[in-house]
């Protein structure tokens, strides 16, 4: 039974959110579109699984909703900062600076979404990553102490990553 | 007839902090003069500039009455693609090297964008 499911839905998370783009892209919430959804998000993930191999084992869907609702906030927040930082700082008194952030993670997907945060976040942006995966370049717009925004990163979103791939 | 008025000065609330935050990020693109402090003021505009719009429609379509909710795919697919092609500017920044070369990474050898064969310089 468990292979059967596995077989017909080797991504039952990527099955679940192709079934509801469906239904919100119809705007109409309906049995006949729901059906239809479901049977994209069978077809779509079998005719590229060829493209991911490797499935996140223990992705925790109720932990991420509370980290994207964290990171909404956040954005939030960090928007006023930045929309102030343009407004009152000077170019002359800008700091920017470049952060190395040593990475714990090992999932591409998790290095991916981690990656996401910070650019969606105003005030940082990743730039790129080391030849090997183990550090994030991260490009801060404006601060005074560069290794504060290290540690804020990492113990406010790397960790509740490492518990959402874990 | 006071739940429309009060949908109203929302629809309108969101619209004008929407261009607000617009604003705020086109200033930033052309006061910045390096080309990755410029790269900041677009994340400011796709997220919150563009989520308020979007919220603005969202709000205005249920107050007809007539539901909408493809303003959530937007945001959703916006959140998805706008990391990526900021990315890729800053890739082209750090390649060209238009902007301050970064520190190289304690653990490995080198950024992935600037790992190229000397063939290809």
């Amino acid at each position: 039974m468990t292979r059967a499911f596995y077989w017909l839905m080797p991504h039952p998370y990527l099955t679940l959110l192709l079934t509801v783009v469906w239904v919100i892209l119809q705007n109409e919430v309906s049995a006949g579109m729901v059906v239809f959804g479901i049977i994209l998000g069978i077809i779509i993930p079998r005719a590229t699984a060829i493209w991911w191999p490797d499935t996140p084992k223990g992705f925790s869907l109720g932990k991420m909703t509370t980290y994207s609702l964290m990171v909404l906030w956040d954005i939030l927040v960090a928007n006023i900062q930045v929309a102030w930082i343009v407004l009152s700082v000077p170019n002359a008194k800008l700091n920017p600076a470049w952060i190395i952030i040593p990475l714990d993670l090992r999932q591409p997907e998790a290095i991916t979404v981690l990656a996401g945060t910070i650019t969606l976040t105003p005030g940082t942006v990743s730039a790129d990553l080391s030849d090997s995966g183990h550090s994030l370049l991260v490009h801060v717009l404006h601060t005074d102490d560069p290794d504060a925004i290290r540690d804020d990163i990492k113990n406010r979103y790397e960790h509740r990553l490492k518990e959402i791939f874990s | 007839m006071t739940a429309e008025i009060v949908g109203t000065y929302i629809v309108a609330f969101c619209l004008l902090a929407g261009s607000g935050f617009v604003i705020v990020g086109v200033i930033g693109l052309l006061k910045f003069n390096d080309p990755m402090t410029r790269l900041h003021a677009p994340t400011k505009v796709g997220t919150m500039g563009i989520g308020m719009l979007l919220l603005a429609s969202m709000i205005h379509s249920f107050m007809l009455g007539d539901a909408s909710m493809h303003e959530l795919l937007i945001m959703a697919f916006l959140f998805v693609t706008a990391p990526i092609s900021a990315h890729f500017i800053a890739k082209v920044a750090i390649h060209g090297a238009n902007c301050e070369t970064p520190p190289p990474p304690p653990r490995d050898d080198t950024w992935s964008t600037l790992n190229t064969p000397e063939g290809d310089l």
